[in-house]
Parts: C-alpha cells; sequence; structure tokens
C-alpha cells in the first residue's frame, strides 16, 4: 500500500528512531487504520440509527395505512387519515427544477471561471458566490416572498402563460407562491455548491487535454466542448448530484414560497408542498400518535427517496464510464 | 424582539445569581408548550423574579403538541396548551392533570382590498369563502353586509396557516360552530384539510401573503394585525352585532361562555351582545398533585401571583386578561393543588 517515499518519510519520524523500516513503526500506522475506519463506521452507524428512529416512531403508521400510504393523497389531521403522495411529488419536482436552473448556470460560472475569466476577476467572483452559500435559507426565502414573488408574478409569469400557455405545465390561475417560485429559490440556493464543485473539477482537467485539443486545431469552443467539459462530465454529474442532495431535503425557504398545498397538479403555476415542509410545519403541534407516527413516516420516506435518487445517480454514472471518446479512471 | 428579551432575561439571571451568592442555589421550574402565550409567560417569569429570586422559570415554546406530550411524560413541571387536550390525550395521564385558563386572545380576519374599506362578515360567510363556495369579492352574501363599500369582482384568494398552531384551531373551532357544511367536511383542529387555499408559514407568512397578493384574505394572531397595522374585518356575533376585535370584546365573550368543571371550553361565537366571536384561551397543564413539594409550593405561589397581578401586564402585550369571574374560579382550583 505505501509507497516507498512514505516509508522513508515515516521512519524517519522521531517515533522510531531506527532508520530502517522496524515492524515496530507498523504500530502507529495500524492504530490510524482503525481510528479512519471507526470515523467511516460511525457514519454508517448514525444513518442506519437514523432510519431506526426513524421506522419506531412510524410503526403505528405503517401498521395502520401499509404501503397505501405512498400513494393517498389525502392529508387529513382531523379524521386521521394520511398519504405522502403529493409531498413525494413536490419534493421531486421543486428538486428538479432546481437542478434544471441551477446545473447550466453553475457549470457555465464554472467554465467562465477556470476558462475565460480574466485572472483578476476570478478570486472576487469565488468569493461572491461562496458569501451566497453563507446566507441563511430563511433570508432567501423571505427575499423570495418580498422580492421574487411580485416579480414572478407580475411579470415572468404572465409572459410564460401567454407564450406558452398552450403546455399544461404554464396553465392555471397565477398566485405568485408555487412549484417554480419553489424551484427558482432552491436554484439559487445549490448554485454555490454546483459551482464550486464544478470549478474544482474543471481546474484538475490536465491542461495536456487542452494543449493537445489546440494542436489539433481546435477552436476555443470546441476544445472546450471536447477536452474540457466532456472529459470532465462524471465529476460535473456529480456535482449535481450533490446540489440534487441538498435541494431535496431544503426546507424553510421551501415552505415559504411553495404555497404548502398538498396537491398534484400539472401546472407549476400552481402551489405544492414538500416532505421536508410539511414536517418541520406539523411537528410542533401534532398531538394525536397516529398524526405524529405519520409525520415520522414522511421522514421515513424523505430518506428513502434520498437513497433511491443516490442510488440512481450511482448507475447513471457507471454508465457514463467508457462510453465517451475519452476514458476516464 | 425575542432575542433581546432573552439576553434582558440572561441579565437579569447574571444579575440574580450575583446577588444571591449568599442565598442557597436558585430552584429552576420548567415549562413547555405553546408558542402564542410565550410573550406573556416571558413577562410573567421576568416579573416574577423581582418579587420571588429564589425561584426562576424556563419556558421553552415548542409547540402545543410538545407541551402535552412533556407534561404527560413528567418531563416538565408544568405544560402549556392552545386548545385543551383531547379525552384520549388525558386518559394517558398517569395522575389527574388539570387545565389552567391564563390569557386569551382573538383571530382576525384580514383582507387585501383597494382603498382598505372596512368590511362586515357574518359566520356562515367567512366559512363559505373558506370552503371555496364563495369566489368573488362582490358575491351578494358579502354585498348585502356591506352597503356602500365597492367591492371588486375579483377572485378571493384564500390564505391560511401551514403550520399547526393555535390560531388555526381557533379560527376552525369557529367556522366549525358556525357552519355544519365546515363541522362535516373539515371539521377543527391545530392543523385541518384545507378545502381551497394557498398556506403562509406563522402569522408573518399568512399576513405577507395577505399583503403581496390584491384580493387575498387570511387570518392572524389580534396582537400580529395590531403590531403591524392590518385591515381586520367585523365579525357579526353570536347576537347579531357586528364587533371589532378588542381586549375589551374578547375578555366580553370569555365572561359570556359557558365553562364547565375541567375548564376545557371553547369561547368561539359566546352569546355576550358586546362579545367578538373568533376567540379562544390558553391553558397551563398542572398536575393536581405535585410530585415535588418545594416546586409544588413555588409553581402554587407563582399561579396565585399571575391571577392576582400578572393579569394586568396582558393588555399591553395584546393578550385579553380573563374576568373576574373566571379568575375566582381558576383560583379556586389552583389552591386545590397538592404538594
Amino acid at each position: 500500500m505505501l509507497t516507498p517515499a512514505t516509508h522513508v518519510l515515516m521512519s524517519q519520524t522521531p517515533s522510531s528512531p531506527d532508520p530502517l523500516p522496524a515492524p515496530s513503526s507498523k504500530g502507529p500506522d495500524l492504530a490510524f487504520k482503525w481510528v479512519a475506519a471507526f470515523a467511516a463506521g460511525m457514519i454508517v452507524l448514525l444513518i442506519v440509527l437514523v432510519g431506526w428512529q426513524l421506522y419506531a416512531g412510524s410503526r403505528m403508521a405503517i401498521s395502520q395505512f401499509g404501503p397505501s400510504f405512498l400513494w393517498s393523497s389525502q392529508w387529513d389531521p382531523v379524521q386521521d387519515k394520511y398519504g405522502a403522495l403529493p409531498f413525494i411529488f413536490g419534493t421531486l419536482v421543486s428538486s428538479l427544477l432546481a437542478l434544471l436552473i441551477a446545473v447550466p448556470l453553475g457549470v457555465a460560472t464554472a467554465v467562465f471561471l477556470t476558462e475565460l475569466a480574466p485572472i483578476k476577476l476570478r478570486q472576487p467572483i469565488v468569493m461572491a458566490i461562496e458569501m451566497l452559500a453563507a446566507v441563511p435559507s430563511v433570508i432567501f426565502g423571505l427575499w423570495g416572498i418580498f422580492v421574487l414573488i411580485p416579480w414572478l408574478r407580475d411579470y415572468l409569469f404572465v409572459w410564460l402563460k401567454h407564450y406558452f400557455g398552450f403546455l399544461p405545465l404554464f396553465q392555471g390561475p397565477i398566485y405568485g407562491v408555487s412549484m417554480l417560485a419553489a424551484g427558482i429559490v432552491v436554484a439559487i440556493m445549490i448554485l454555490p455548491i454546483i459551482t464550486s464543485i464544478s470549478r474544482e473539477i474543471l481546474r484538475s482537467v490536465p491542461n495536456l487535454q487542452r494543449e493537445a485539443a489546440y494542436a489539433l486545431g481546435a477552436t476555443r469552443w470546441e476544445v472546450l466542448k471536447i477536452a474540457v467539459l466532456n472529459y470532465a462530465r462524471r465529476g460535473l454529474f456529480g456535482a449535481a448530484v450533490l446540489g440534487l442532495g441538498r435541494a431535496l431535503g431544503e426546507t424553510m425557504a421551501v415552505t415559504m414560497v411553495i404555497g404548502n398545498r398538498p396537491q398534484i397538479s400539472a401546472s407549476l403555476f400552481a402551489p405544492g408542498y414538500t416532505l421536508a415542509s410539511v414536517i418541520a410545519n406539523e411537528f410542533t403541534e401534532a398531538t394525536s400518535d397516529l398524526y405524529l407516527n405519520s409525520l415520522f413516516e414522511l421522514g421515513l420516506v424523505l430518506m428513502g427517496v434520498a437513497i433511491l435518487v443516490n442510488i440512481a445517480a450511482q448507475i447513471m454514472l457507471k454508465s457514463m464510464t467508457g462510453s465517451g471518446p475519452i476514458k476516464v479512471n | 424582539m425575542l432575542s433581546h428579551k432573552s439576553t434582558r432575561l440572561a441579565l437579569l439571571t447574571a444579575l440574580a445569581v450575583a446577588c444571591a451568592s449568599v442565598s442557597s442555589a436558585q430552584m429552576l421550574i420548567n415549562g413547555a408548550g405553546a408558542t402564542f402565550p410565550q410573550q406573556i409567560y416571558t413577562k410573567w417569569f421576568d416579573e416574577y423574579q423581582k418579587i420571588d429570586g429564589s425561584v426562576r422559570f424556563n419556558y421553552q415554546g415548542i409547540g402545543s403538541g410538545g407541551g402535552q406530550k412533556q407534561i404527560l411524560a413528567e418531563t416538565v413541571d408544568f405544560g402549556a396548551s392552545d386548545g385543551p387536550m383531547s379525552d384520549e390525550n388525558l386518559a394517558k395521564a398517569p395522575r389527574t392533570l388539570w387545565h389552567i385558563p391564563t390569557v386569551a386572545g382573538a383571530v382576525v380576519v384580514s383582507y387585501n382590498l383597494e382603498g382598505n374599506p372596512q368590511v362586515n362578515l357574518d359566520g356562515p360567510t367567512l366559512a363559505a369563502i373558506f370552503l371555496g363556495t364563495i369566489s368573488k369579492w362582490n358575491d351578494p352574501a358579502i354585498a348585502s353586509q356591506n352597503p356602500g363599500v365597492k367591492l371588486p369582482a375579483s377572485d378571493i384568494i384564500v390564505v391560511h396557516r401551514s403550520d399547526g398552531s393555535g390560531t388555526s384551531f381557533i379560527f376552525t373551532d369557529y367556522l366549525s360552530n358556525v357552519s355544519p357544511e365546515w363541522k362535516q367536511k373539515v371539521g377543527k383542529g391545530t392543523s385541518v384539510s384545507w378545502p381551497v387555499g394557498l398556506g403562509g408559514k406563522g402569522n408573518a407568512g399568512v399576513a405577507g401573503q395577505v399583503k403581496q397578493t390584491p384580493g387575498a384574505i387570511g387570518y392572524v394572531e389580534l396582537a400580529y394585525a395590531h403590531q403591524n397595522k392590518l385591515p381586520f374585518a367585523t365579525m357579526k356575533n353570536a347576537a347579531g352585532i357586528y364587533m371589532s376585535a378588542t381586549i375589551d370584546s374578547v375578555t366580553a365573550a370569555l365572561a359570556s361562555a359557558t365553562i364547565p368543571e375541567d375548564f376545557r371550553f371553547s369561547m368561539v361565537n359566546s352569546p355576550g351582545t358586546t362579545a367578538y366571536p373568533i376567540c379562544g384561551a390558553t391553558w397551563l397543564l398542572v398536575y393536581a398533585e405535585q410530585k415535588d413539594h418545594a416546586k409544588g409550593e413555588k409553581l402554587v405561589q407563582f399561579l396565585k401571583w399571575a391571577y392576582s397581578d400578572g393579569e394586568k401586564y396582558a393588555a399591553g402585550l395584546d393578550y385579553a386578561p380573563l374576568p373576574d369571574s373566571v379568575v375566582k374560579r381558576a383560583l379556586e382550583r389552583v389552591q386545590t393543588i397538592k404538594y
């Protein structure tokens, strides 16, 4: 495992005065290995425990509703009848909308920062993006309510309805708060992580790639397309998956702009509701046992959705290997 | 405001600790529950600290559901709830658990209409709006109650609370009381399955959406509407008179409400001629027999103080104090707490 260089380095540490690699130097090595394994194991254990706790908390709802919990659309705390479908729909649609908006923007920003921008401009822009990541989500929510939504309602949505109203996506009454508003706010929130990771990945593309492409007479755009983006596409896909993970769990800003209505509608102008939002909204005042259990089960469903999305992403990532002209790792 | 308050509390505590270096360790009484009365409770604990420095109250506004759960599990010394506990939950209590009303509050119906006219509404109309059966502002049912008011032909956009809350409980309790159709289709609760409308988070979320959306209607706490200068409707009460929500009209509603022996009452649509119809009380949940003698004694002393001196702080914070008749009955109940 160890390269000869590290062996030499380690044998020179004060803990092992012997200049030759002695068996005793394996002690700290082994200890480190176990510490690292323990840390990794704890993370796995944590996820298992969270899953177990969510299951334990929702057992009553699971036995009461069975799998129909997943496809029932009713959510009525007064009648004690619960179903998760509108929330699953809202979570997936708002997250996918956010990705559709944030990935092109994020990757384009990263390309600009690594390939095109003057060196002097790069650092200020990077800092601005990192500042965006530090804004608390409730601030995005408030901005959404008071700035974004009035603008969407009076301009963008009216424009979309006028020109694309023939699509079911842009029909129905315009309230402002909507699935699309949530998608836009979440897109802004996941933009920093997608941009930062994409930038790191593009920076790690060897210059040899670019030089080779230029040498073949490629234009700047062709270099970018063939030598850089194609080479980095697996990494960029990974950046999108990380962004998606954040989008799925986003709670506060979403609940402030999505309209909080558990319904499934084809229109992006219609209000919706997400798994994380309904848990945050209703948990504090839930008094009946079945109600609390159902909220816990929503948590379990959210965890399941996140795991399934990640597995799907892994499968897509695998299928990407070797299909392109340049093979990466 | 909250952080200001907690800093003050922290400062006060630090001061009390510094001064009390001679006295023995301070007793800590823990409570948790409803967020609606948190302001008045914090004020009470602040003031009471000045009278009795040997005890400190710690109240966490974790919501009525949490308050009921924690007092049932006896992890706190008292609980607090905006709605009375259900029979089912009360049966889980290990010993007799009492509801003790502290203050009342009103829920007002705010709207966004051009020119901010004063709108009159009665219960059945309000229920029909929230059921979606009345969907235009110039509907005859609304227009007939508001002669001389120019009502637009636009859609009514309903806004309700998305988070579970005592405010929603009071509001849906009222709608269930005045509309059999609401009672049968929706019912009352801290969260319900709303037939129409958009959900806003908290009073701020609802008020924000009403303010932003022309033609919107929503409900918020009276205190919130006052502090933010929102217009709100005058409501027709059970005696047939249109009343505006004020501290006095809420106390009048309490005075004319029927209050059973266990204090689990609803005061919506109460019969008094000067009563505002959409209001409700909030309760402390206290065991009839206290396990810890010293804590029980301090708790009872505090409650007696709250009814004699504490109620006067209510109106300043936009809560309605209890009328004398109810205070008398509540005090009698407090005096029977064993410790």
